[in-house]
């Protein structure tokens, strides 16, 4: 039987980087997804290139390793990051006096944050609401964690790591205390199989919480729901943050097409971290305070709503939960509980995905007794190997060619377009061509069509799916050679682009939504196929 | 762009692609993406980079017929138009510039027109301007008048119109003024027989359209706001401002709003096509006309795209069916292919016919004595591409009208 030396359980960015880090330093290595890559938190975020400003004055530490891993990311994760810059404004009922502050709070943690005039405010970022008395720009920028993710993970399968998803660890293998692999089940196939490795890292996010149990040890994590509304194009090119104290929905995102804002804050019980829904109170205030960040979003279309999960952890010595940090937490387990063979690694934050990876294969490193150092920080995602200035001044291309290079890099030579056919969009709001799908389907573990949304961003635009997803369909069947798996996919789609309408499902969006269970329902017939299937 | 309102329209698509089935460029040339990815999907990602920016919009007519397709009311046409001035990298030519001063080019060949007239006619010539200038041989340009209208009108009409107590103001554009005298003084002869005078405005210049789909934004703006100025103290007088050009109409009712940014609000409305004008007259009983007894024609009727984008066809033909002795046909509503400078530029000239092709196909099929349009550049294609005999509707009705029995049915 195969043994590794890593087992990493947790496909989402913190699971990747990690996978990434241990194959780079020549471990053997499996990572394991129970679903798909960012299938958890790290799909439902904001998607901010954190500078750290929003953390200087609470939190130096946080804000210290964000501005850090900030202009780290700006380099090696060139095709991830819009080098946007970001403004805290203040409005006429914030106290400008909190802006000395704040600046000081930055300059202190390394983050260069500079006092701007409110007409120069206007003048960089239009849509920014007109009645500022102040603002301060600093280098906050937008990261597609989609795209950060497949990439950690596409270079840790470069660098010889192996890759389950749709695997979901049902239990962790012991010999005595020490643990020697995971029992995992196969969704698809329903079956089971036990993997032996040296160690098990834990990276599981709030799901690690589960995970720890299954070692028979305890991280008290704390679910904390976080709201966000996507709307339906880029109203600001520069992120836009409230200058006070973190409060509900005060940041807003250009990211790729759109623009995000959010979040609220909400503690959740443990037993509803599966199957949240936004709440029209949520949608309510995300509407009410992200207006008043850029008042053209009370006219713009948004097009769903969704929420994450971020893990909290609880400090060891306060099992109640009550001194919370945000902070990066790397349990060893052997020292903590007794448990050889296994690590924890959770808290932080996307921005800080490196470093928890870096810290965790460290330990892993030691205690395989592999003395190789860390190269993260310095060796680009495949992706921005080089510089892309060069191709920026692309030939006449279409849209798909263009789009594609923005998502995948430099690596998007490796897109194969032998004809017209290939050109071909499948996802027209996003421009996704039939070449890139191919791609996806071949080179980036894409399995069904939420896959290749996270790959791609296919479904993901104005649309929602309406003209992509069957299409799609079709591309996956070609592949799989299965039409039935293909329309039960197509179904399980088409839900879950109507969850994240469904809260905001008025005016244009709902009208869009209507057109779709037209063309789904009532020409394609879908709703038929699944009644049949009961 | 500053004085205008950033256009969200494009949220409102519902992604239906109706636009592209009814994009007469889509159905000929592969190369351009359509309507809908030109447009509204785009502009999400012109937002977000203006490298995303296609040169294929190039090929867009700006005939507007997406935007009269669209069942969600959006600016299709306009986003494009608005792309193309803000982000378009391929600067006009000498060439663009020849064919969009359409005042400056009339000005010169009227003065000389029958050496502009000969000159342009000459195969040498047409090679030249092929090889050079990069305009299709196969074109020839309209011919130019050896006298302006305004000149003619200033000499032979202007005192006449004293004598009427109704006034109308005429916005006579570029193609009445340089090379048609007759649609011009046509429309004189029909408005005095019913009893109004005729104004011109105090000051015009071409309406611009040329201009806009060839680039020139900012000389655009200071034509329109001159007409607009001269439109303002004509409509202060009480009067309407009349015109016997779909496009010159559209141009300055829509797109001086929608592409150039102009306030126009005050004064769209009076705005108006002839045939309009003189159909709502006679339907409300107003005005009578009465037409010759001998006077017997068939008579086809094609749309141009910014009529159908007006939505008023029905008013023009309804007139020309009023003509006792017309055997009427109305022809497929599409477009001829030319679109204003479009088709005379050499790269567009073969998709410019094919363009048009199913038209001419009706045309020649109907067995018809003449075709009515309200469009001076859909005029030369049909001529051009059938060898029909192309009208405006107010020249056929001045042919078939009895001026003296109407002068009589329109005094007391």
């Amino acid at each position: 039987m195969k043994e590794y030396d890593v087992i990493i359980v947790g496909g989402g960015i913190t699971g990747a980087g990690t996978a990434r880090d241990c194959a780079m330093r020549g471990l053997k290595t499996l990572i394991i997804e129970r679903f798909d890559f960012t299938a958890g938190a790290t799909g439902r975020n904001h998607g901010l290139l954190h500078s750290g400003a929003r953390y200087a004055v609470t939190d130096q530490e946080s804000a210290e390793e964000c501005i850090r891993e900030n202009m780290i990311l700006r380099k090696i994760a060139r095709h991830c990051v819009e080098e946007t810059d970001g403004m805290f404004i203040t409005l006429p009922e914030d106290d400008l006096g909190f802006q000395s502050t704040f600046i000081d709070s930055c300059l202190k943690a390394g983050i260069r944050a500079e006092a701007i005039d409110p007409k120069e405010a206007i003048r960089l970022e239009p849509s920014v609401n007109k009645t500022l008395i102040g603002a301060v720009r600093v280098p906050d920028g937008a990261v597609d964690p989609f795209r950060l993710t497949i990439a950690n993970v596409y270079d840790a399968r470069l660098h010889g790591a192996e890759v389950l998803t749709y695997h979901e660890v049902t239990s962790i293998l012991k010999e005595g205390d020490a643990v020697v692999g995971v029992e995992v089940v196969d969704h698809h196939t329903k079956e089971k199989k036990s993997i032996r490795s040296r160690l098990v890292i834990n990276a599981g996010g709030i799901w690690g919480h589960h995970i720890a149990s299954l070692a028979g040890a305890t991280v008290n994590m704390f679910p904390a729901k976080g709201a966000l509304l996507i709307f339906g194009h880029r109203v600001n090119n520069m992120v836009i943050n409230r200058c006070r104290k973190p409060a509900d929905a005060d940041i807003l995102v250009p990211g790729d097409t759109i623009c995000l804002i959010g979040t609220t804050s909400s503690r959740l019980p443990y037993d509803q971290i599966d199957d949240m829904k936004v709440t029209p109170d949520e949608v309510d205030i995300l509407l009410r305070e992200g207006a008043k960040l850029a008042p053209e979003l009370a006219q713009t279309r948004i097009l769903r709503a969704y929420a994450g999960v971020r893990p909290l952890v609880a400090a060891d010595n306060d099992p109640s939960g009550r001194s919370i940090s945000r902070g990066i937490v790397c349990l060893d387990h052997e020292t903590r509980d007794g448990i050889p063979g296994f690590i924890t690694i959770t808290g932080g934050k996307l921005m800080t995905y490196r470093l928890m990876a870096e810290w965790a294969t460290d330990l892993a490193c030691r205690k395989l007794g592999v003395d190789k150092k860390c190269q993260t920080a310095e060796i680009c995602l495949p992706g921005s190997e080089e510089s892309e200035k060069k191709s920026e001044k692309t030939v006449r291309t279409g849209l798909g060619a263009k789009a594609a290079q923005g998502r995948h890099g430099t690596r998007s030579v490796n897109i194969t377009r032998n004809d017209k056919r290939d050109e071909s969009l499948v996802c027209e709001c996003e421009g996704v061509s039939v070449a890139e799908v191919n791609y996806a389907i071949e080179e980036l573990n894409a399995k069904n069509i939420i896959n290749l949304r996270r790959r791609t961003r296919l479904g993901m635009g104005t649309c929602q799916g309406e003209l992509c997803a069957c299409r799609a369909a079709g591309l996956l069947a070609k592949s799989n050679g299965c039409a039935r798996r293909s329309i039960e996919d197509l179904a399980s789609f088409m839900n879950e682009r109507w969850k994240g309408m469904f809260p905001v499902a008025w005016g244009d969006t709902l009208a869009e939504a209507q057109f779709t269970s037209w063309i789904y329902e009532g020409v394609c017939g879908l709703d038929a196929f699944e009644q049949k299937e009961g | 762009m500053s004085n205008k309102k950033q256009d969200t329209s494009f949220e409102q698509c519902m992604k239906c692609t109706v636009c592209t089935v009814y994009c007469p460029v889509v159905a000929v040339n592969p190369a351009y993406p359509g309507p809908k990815q030109a447009g509204p999907d785009g502009e999400r990602y012109r937002l977000k980079n203006p490298l995303f920016y296609d040169e294929a919009l190039d090929l867009c007519l700006n005939c507007k017929r997406c935007e009269v397709a669209c069942p969600s009311n959006v600016k299709i046409g306009d986003i494009i138009q608005n792309a193309r001035l803000a982000y378009g990298t391929h600067k006009p030519k000498l060439r663009d510039y020849i064919l969009a001063n359409t005042d400056i080019m009339g000005t010169l060949a009227t003065s000389m027109a029958p050496v502009v007239n000969f000159t342009l006619g000459l195969k040498p010539v047409k090679a030249v301007m092929d090889g050079v200038l990069e305009v299709d041989h196969h074109r020839t340009f309209p011919k130019y008048a050896g006298q302006k209208f305004e000149t003619w009108f200033k000499r032979y009409a202007l005192k006449k119109q004293e004598a009427y107590d109704r006034k109308v103001s005429y916005f006579h554009g570029c193609y009445a003024n340089y090379n048609y005298p007759k649609l011009a003084k046509d429309l004189v002869k029909i408005m005095n027989a019913v009893g109004y005078g005729v104004n011109l405005l105090e000051k015009e210049k071409c309406c611009g359209v040329a201009l806009i789909s060839n680039g020139f934004k900012d000389q655009a703006l200071k034509q329109a706001e001159l007409n607009l100025g001269s439109i303002r103290k004509a409509v202060a007088r009480g009067e309407q401002v009349l015109t016997t050009s779909s496009t010159c109409t559209f141009t300055m009712r829509d797109e001086y709003e929608h592409i150039l940014g102009l306030e126009n609000s005050d004064v769209r409305e009076n705005i108006n096509l002839a045939t309009k004008f003189i159909f709502e007259a006679v339907d409300s009983g107003q005005i009578k006309l009465v037409f010759k007894k001998d006077y017997t024609k068939r008579i086809a009727y094609h749309t141009p795209c910014h009529m159908e984008k007006l939505g008023w066809a029905i008013y023009s033909t309804s007139l020309v069916r009023m003509i006792p002795g017309v055997d009427f046909l109305m022809l497929d509503s599409q477009c001829c292919g030319i679109a204003g400078t479009y088709g005379f530029k050499k790269e567009h000239y073969n998709d410019s016919q094919k363009i048009g092709e199913g038209l001419f196909r009706q045309i020649a099929d109907s067995n018809v004595d003449m075709v009515a349009t309200d469009c001076e550049t859909c005029k030369w294609q049909i001529e051009m591409s059938t060898g029909v005999q192309v009208e405006n509707p107010i020249s056929i009705i001045a042919d078939a009208l009895d001026v003296e029995e109407t002068i009589k049915a329109n005094t007391k």
